[in-house]
Formats: C-alpha cells, sequence, structure tokens
C-alpha cells in the first residue's frame, strides 16, 4: 500500500471543488432563500393556488441575477458556466424552493442559447421573461421509442392572414415541469417544418392545466395546444440539438440539486438526533442510527465528486459529458432519494406528518429521481458508453 | 452582478525551479553509472526525495503537491526509484509521524534509510486482544533495571505486515497500567534485529501468509527511540493512523485502474457468460467504481489544496466495499472457473495485489479490506462522531485504570 504522489495516467480530472466564486455565489443564493423562502413558507405555499413563488422568483432572476447565469454578458447575462449554475441548483434543493430555476434558468437557457435567439436570451437575462421547455418531465433522453418522444404536438398549415414565418401548433405534452409560472414556452414539434418553436403561455388556445403533483414543490402541469401562433427558433437537426443538449445539462443540473437536498436532509437528521432524547441519552448516540448516518455522508461524498464532475464536463464542453451525466443523475439520484427516506424515518413519528418538512424533501427526492431519466436508466446508458453489452440476443 | 471564473495558470509556482534542480542533480549524477543506493542517498541530501520534508532532511518544506514534478522527471531520466511498493509503510507511516513526532536526532538517524529503502519499517500496533480497541492493548514497556532510562517490553503483536524483513518496528506499548487506557500508552521505534524480537509467519484465509505475528519477550528499547512523550502514545498513534486510512483508500488510478478493470475485461470478452442479472450488476458495480474513482482524486485535490478533509475514511470504507462486490461478482461470472483456486500452498507473498490473480483470490483477499488499517464499523464510528458531531456511545473504559477493565 503505497503512497501515490503522482498523477494519475491518461488525462487528468478536471477541479472537482468549489471555487471561491463560487463559495460567495452560494452564499448569496442561500441567504436569499433563507430569509424569503424558509420551509414553513415552502409548506404553506403548497396549499395555495399560487404554487411558484413568482415573487421569489423576480428577486433570483432579475436582482441576484440567477436567470441569466448561463447566458453571455453580449446578451445581458452573466456569462457564467455550468459549475457556478450547479452551485444554484444545489441551494434550489437545499431548500426545496418552489422556482422555475431549473425549467427557465437551464433547460430553457440552454435551448435558447443553441437556437441562438438573442430576443428570448436578453428577457431571460434581464429576468424579464420566464420559460419552459414543453417536454415531459419523465422524459428519458435518447430512449428509444415514446420514452424519448418530447410530445405530441403537430405544426400546422398557416391560417389566410397569417404574418409570414408564423405556424401554429395544435397537440399536448403530458406533465411539465416550472410551465405554471412561465411566460413563453419553447415546443418541440413535429410536421414540416419539425423544429423547436416559441408560444406566448398566454396566447389563445394555450391551456396550461395544473396536476396535483407527487412534488408539491414543483407542480407539473398539462399543456395543450389548439392552433397557437408560434415563432420557429430552430429547425431540423438543430431544434433535436437544441433539445438534446437542454436536457443533458438539465440532468446535470438535477443532479446538483438533488445533492443539495441530500446535503440539508442529512444535515436536518444530524440536528434532531443530537436533540432528540430517548432512553435517557441523545438518540444520535445510539450507534445503529450513527452508522446510518456516516453511510449517508459517504453516500453524499461520493455523489458530490459525480456531480461537481458533471458540471465540470459541461462547462468545459468535454467529450465525457455524457458518462459524467450518466454517473451524476445515477448517483445523485438515488443518494438523495435514500437522505430523504432515512431523514423521515430517523425524525420517527414527527417525520410522518404534515407539519414537518421531511416529507417536502421525499417528494421533491422521489420526483426527480425519476424525472429525466430514472439512476437504473442511467446505468443501463454505460452499457453502450462505456462498452459493457448485454447477453447476445438469442 | 455574477461573474464566472477560471482558475489559471501553467502549474503549480515552483515547478520550474523545481525540474531545474533536477536536471542539475542527473548532470552531476549519472542515473545509469552510480550503484541504486548511492544515487537514492545523494537524491535524499540533495532534498529532492520527497520536496514536503523539511530542508536538510530530504525535503525543501514544499507542498506536497509539488512531489509529481520531481517524480516525473527523475522518472524521464530513467532513475532508479526507491521501490515505494516495498517500503510503504515507512514512507506512508513512519515517515509522517517521525516529522510529527520525533526528535531532531531521530529524524537524522531514521528518515534516510528508510527514504532510501536501505531500512524497512513495519508496525507493532494490533494485539490478538486488541484490535478495534486498540487503545486497551497489553504489551508493556516498563523501565529496564540497570537504569539509563531504557525500556525492557513484553507481549504480542499481530497483523505486522513486512516484520520479517523489517529493521525498525512502530511501536505501541503500555507504560503505565494504573492510569485510564488511553493515558498510559508510548510510542516507540523498536529494532526488529535486536534480542527478544521473534517474528512468526500468521497464515491467512487466502492460504499465504503476507502478516506476521510478533512475539516480543525482554526486547529492550533504549529512551531515546521514544517518539514523543511518556504517556503520549495515543496521541501520535491517531496522527499514523489517520496516513494510513489515506494511503490504502487514496492511490490515484485512471478509469477502470482498480478491482472494476478485470471484470470489465471478462465481461467484455466472454458474451457466453453474460445474464440479464449480470448485466445490472456490472454496470451498477461499474458506475459505482467510477463516482469512487473520482471522490477519490477530490480528496486528493482538497490535499493538495492544504483542505485535509475526513473523506479519507468514507474513500476507505467505499474502496472495501466496491472491492467485495465487484470480487464477489467476478466469481459468479466465471460459473465453472470460479470454482477452481490456483493455489492453497502457504507461501509468503514477495509483494501483495488485492487485484492480481484470480477471481477467487480476489474474492477472499477482499474480505480484509473492510477489516485492515479500521474496520468499516470503526471508521462510521470516526465519520459520526468527528465529521458530524454525533455523540459518543456511554462508555464504561475510560475513566478507571487500564488494570481494572474486564478482560
Amino acid at each position: 500500500m503505497s503512497i501515490t504522489t503522482q498523477q494519475p495516467a491518461g488525462r487528468g480530472l478536471p477541479d472537482l471543488l468549489y471555487s471561491e466564486a463560487e463559495r460567495d455565489l452560494r452564499g448569496a443564493v442561500r441567504s436569499v432563500l433563507a430569509e424569503r423562502s424558509d420551509w414553513p413558507a415552502v409548506l404553506a405555499r403548497t396549499e395555495t393556488s399560487e404554487t411558484y413563488d413568482t415573487a421569489l422568483w423576480r428577486v433570483l432572476a432579475a436582482d441576484v441575477g440567477c436567470g441569466g447565469l448561463l447566458i453571455p454578458e453580449s446578451h445581458g447575462g452573466a456569462g457564467a458556466g455550468f459549475r457556478e449554475a450547479a452551485v444554484l441548483a444545489e441551494e434550489a434543493g437545499r431548500a426545496v424552493a418552489p422556482v422555475p430555476y431549473l425549467g427557465s434558468a437551464v433547460l430553457a437557457t440552454v435551448a435558447a442559447l443553441r437556437a441562438g435567439d438573442a430576443e428570448l436570451l436578453s428577457g431571460l437575462a434581464a429576468g424579464t421573461v420566464t420559460a419552459a421547455l414543453a417536454v415531459p418531465f419523465a422524459i428519458r433522453p435518447g430512449a428509444p421509442g415514446a420514452a424519448a418522444r418530447p410530445g405530441a404536438v403537430r405544426v400546422e398549415a398557416p391560417r389566410p392572414g397569417d404574418p409570414g414565418g408564423q405556424a401554429r401548433l395544435t397537440g399536448a405534452v403530458r406533465g411539465v415541469a416550472d410551465a405554471l409560472p412561465a411566460s413563453v414556452l419553447l415546443v418541440p414539434a413535429d410536421g414540416v417544418p419539425a423544429g423547436l418553436y416559441a408560444v406566448d403561455s398566454t396566447a389563445p388556445g394555450v391551456s396550461l392545466s395544473p396536476v396535483a403533483s407527487l412534488d408539491q414543490t414543483r407542480q407539473v402541469a398539462d399543456l395543450a395546444l389548439d392552433g397557437v401562433p408560434a415563432r420557429p427558433l430552430a429547425s431540423g437537426p438543430a431544434a433535436a440539438d437544441a433539445v438534446a443538449s437542454a436536457l443533458t445539462a438539465g440532468a446535470a443540473m438535477l443532479a446538483a440539486e438533488q445533492l443539495g437536498l441530500a446535503d440539508r436532509c442529512l444535515e436536518l437528521t444530524v440536528g434532531y438526533l443530537k436533540e432528540r432524547y430517548q432512553f435517557a441519552r441523545p438518540a444520535g448516540s445510539f450507534q445503529a442510527l450513527k452508522h446510518r448516518l456516516a453511510d449517508l455522508w459517504v453516500a453524499i461524498s461520493q455523489a458530490r465528486a459525480a456531480a461537481r464532475y458533471a458540471a465540470a464536463c459541461l462547462a468545459d464542453d468535454d467529450p465525457d459529458t455524457p458518462v459524467a451525466v450518466a454517473l451524476a443523475k445515477a448517483a445523485c439520484g438515488d443518494t438523495a432519494t435514500l437522505a430523504a427516506q432515512e431523514c423521515v424515518q430517523l425524525h420517527g413519528g414527527i417525520g410522518f406528518t404534515w407539519e414537518h418538512p421531511a416529507h417536502l424533501y421525499l417528494k421533491r427526492a422521489k420526483a426527480t429521481s425519476a424525472a429525466f431519466g430514472t439512476p437504473d436508466w442511467h446505468r443501463a446508458t454505460l452499457a453502450s458508453l462505456a462498452t459493457l453489452p448485454g447477453p447476445p440476443q438469442r | 452582478m455574477l461573474t464566472g471564473g477560471k482558475a489559471s495558470g501553467t502549474g503549480p509556482p515552483g515547478a520550474d525551479t523545481l525540474r531545474e534542480q533536477v536536471r542539475e542533480f542527473l548532470a552531476s549524477h549519472d542515473p545509469a553509472g552510480l550503484p541504486r543506493v548511492e544515487f537514492l542517498r545523494a537524491r535524499f541530501d540533495a532534498g529532492l526525495a520527497a520536496v514536503h520534508y523539511p530542508a536538510g532532511l530530504g525535503g525543501q518544506g514544499l507542498p506536497r503537491a509539488l512531489q509529481s514534478v520531481v517524480e516525473a522527471e527523475f522518472a524521464a531520466a530513467g532513475a532508479p526509484t526507491n521501490r515505494p511498493e516495498r517500503i510503504g509503510i515507512g514512507l506512508g507511516m513512519a515517515a509522517p509521524t517521525i516529522l510529527a513526532f520525533g526528535s531532531d536526532e531521530q529524524k537524522a538517524r531514521w528518515l534516510r534509510p528508510l527514504w532510501t529503502g536501505e531500512e524497512v519499517w513495519c508496525q507493532l500496533f494490533s494485539e490478538p486482544g486488541a484490535g478495534s480497541d486498540l487503545a486497551g492493548l497489553a504489551t508493556r514497556a516498563a523501565r529496564a533495571e540497570g537504569g539509563g532510562g531504557a525500556w525492557s517490553v513484553t507481549g504480542q503483536k499481530v497483523w505486522t505486515s513486512m516484520a520479517h524483513e523489517a529493521r525498525w518496528g512502530l511501536l505501541l506499548a503500555r507504560t503505565d497500567p494504573d492510569v485510564p487506557k488511553h493515558a498510559g500508552l508510548t510510542y516507540f521505534g523498536l529494532d526488529m534485529t535486536g534480542d527478544g524480537v521473534e517474528v512468526r509467519p500468521l497464515r491467512q484465509l487466502t492460504g499465504e501468509a503476507e502478516f506476521n505475528e510478533v512475539f516480543l519477550t525482554g526486547a529492550a528499547v533504549p529512551d531515546a527511540d521514544r517518539i514523543g512523550g511518556v504517556g503520549e502514545g495515543w496521541r501520535v498513534a491517531q496522527g499514523t493512523l489517520m496516513n494510513e486510512r489515506v494511503s490504502i483508500g487514496g492511490a490515484a488510478l485512471p478509469r477502470e485502474g482498480g478491482m472494476i478493470g478485470s471484470a470489465a475485461r471478462t465481461w467484455r470478452e466472454h458474451p457466453e457468460l453474460r445474464t440479464p442479472g449480470l448485466h445490472d450488476r456490472i454496470l451498477r458495480l461499474w458506475a459505482d467504481a467510477e463516482v469512487a474513482r473520482l471522490a477519490s482524486d477530490r480528496l486528493r485535490q482538497q490535499l493538495a489544496a492544504g483542505q485535509p478533509g475526513p473523506e479519507g475514511s468514507a474513500a476507505k470504507i467505499v474502496f472495501a466495499r466496491l472491492n467485495q462486490e465487484i470480487s464477489s461478482f467476478e466469481v459468479d461470472l466465471a460459473g465453472g472457473d470460479g470454482l477452481r483456486y490456483a493455489d492453497w500452498t502457504m507461501r509468503r507473498p514477495g509483494s501483495v495485489s488485492f487485484y492480481g490473480r484470480d477471481a477467487g483470490y480476489r474474492y477472499l483477499r477482499s474480505r480484509g479490506n473492510s477489516i485492515e488499517g479500521g474496520t468499516s464499523e470503526i471508521l462510521r464510528n470516526i465519520i459520526a462522531e468527528r465529521v458530524l458531531g454525533l455523540p459518543a456511545e456511554p462508555r464504561t473504559d475510560t475513566k478507571v485504570p487500564w488494570k481494572d477493565l474486564p478482560r
């Protein structure tokens, strides 16, 4: 067992730590969230008709600059990268914040960046536009058949009097995340020309029906379009690339969100077990519980490395990005679910109540685990990515 | 406004200076012409052995991260190495302990032959009656009659790798049985060639003997070979053990460089062995192994940035679990070949590889990974108490004199 101080053979790994700037960013966002969206407020909001906190999102998007984090300075954004964006996602996960950060500042923004739509980008950067990519939250990027289809929206022929270049969309997309607070919907559609279209969410013919959602802090909605006027953003392979890039980035940032959530669940549980007395001892002094928390901490330290690697690969446009994202979404998904389940279990009876926030984390963890590909599904993609094929077909 | 920031620069400060130093050294010391030991001694004396060691003691007091620069230059010149795989305990445990707690005389006496490999070190900690409860150990060091402050050591140590080749042993012994157990320990460097030191091989479940039992019967230790104060042995030993865990769990590897490598190779080369259930398992193991590799690298980055975290304990827990699960998978994958074992002959292996030989050997050897260097259960206690700050279990053994404890 020798000490190795030399670099590993082959390509060195990117920096997996947090930079000073990232730590500052984390502090700024955490204090805003703590002040304006503590968990009693988050819980209370789940029972109102306004499940998204649009006022909080305005502050984060416009004042703090989260809305345009990934947008170049030439379009009015912060010109930051996915490493910084991942830190914000971690904080959003820690707070189970009911804001459309993932949908607007990641998915829609990446799609708009790939499509190169200046109008949309400057609105997103200024915080005057909130957008959502109209795909099912449970989509599995790259899966064969229906699981990978964004939805069933078709392009219709323009009607007499429509301005040139405008199309009309008809169809439906089930279970879209972060669509409810969006002013603009980015809709992938089949037909002529197949492409990615921008739709005003208040236009006649747009129906966004809120759905009672497993994750109460990120309510999904069913979208129906009936001859809705739409502006083309990209068509053909460029549109497919914009959607695929958005989903890859979305999966990686969702993994970071899961990491933050897991970290917070561990913190809550450790804090509780230090204070909770049973058998005239702190419950956290019992080895059976300590070992479970130690195992959770180990899992989180592993998940953190995977999440940082995925963010770094995206930031550097690294060819290893597909592997990195699969590893991160698998590790962080399993870890977040475990952390939230342990949080409920180790809190005992209080953890099963409505009045305690553990269930908010549990619901967010399980829903995000199923979103953009389950951990099992992402591991299955390694069969081709890592050349580990299945049994030969008989 | 938020802005992105990227680290820049072409290398750590001082790297160019070090490269220049190595080139100058090589110009006056021909690696092909000089005898190996002479070359290594000169390299030590030039401060190019381990740059993070102090000046005058083989190093220059530089950040540890710069060592890779020196190693790369010497490797490129085809220079002889100190065969680090043979002196892992010396480099990984004895050297940091001596540097942190040793006297100036001890550093001057021990570090050079340790680093050149002229003197092999072993570790005399565990005992048949003291494994996880190391502080309960019973090997007794008493002041020898005849004065001079020398010590006479009697007891039995176990799981001592390299004891049969070692010149020195890192010895933890009880100097005061009348105080609570942690307070009565003292740390020594023991001359393994002296009288009263008997080394016997200890056969393990793989069939061979990597380790030894060491029987100490009135072995003499001069007081000058005591490391740290009388009664301070526990504190010194803690430093040694943290270094051990970092060294066991933290070796840098390329993708598929660990136990997963042979499993993936067998999988690719033998489609006829694949089943759907095994496919699920290898995908999960490959993902976990790759994530563990990333986490190990992140740990190394933390150490290089001077943020030594407790992640070393996490790395070792994961390393053990993965080795066990992957080798278990390999036996299942091997089918009929998994029922065969190369050789049960009692031997003393020249070097130990967790990844060598056949799947059956790897499966059996990996069971030791969660026991050696701190069991996974003890590591979980360490994480729970030192990282998470959870309270210790109520204990009955820390306040009473060691001699009054049940055993």
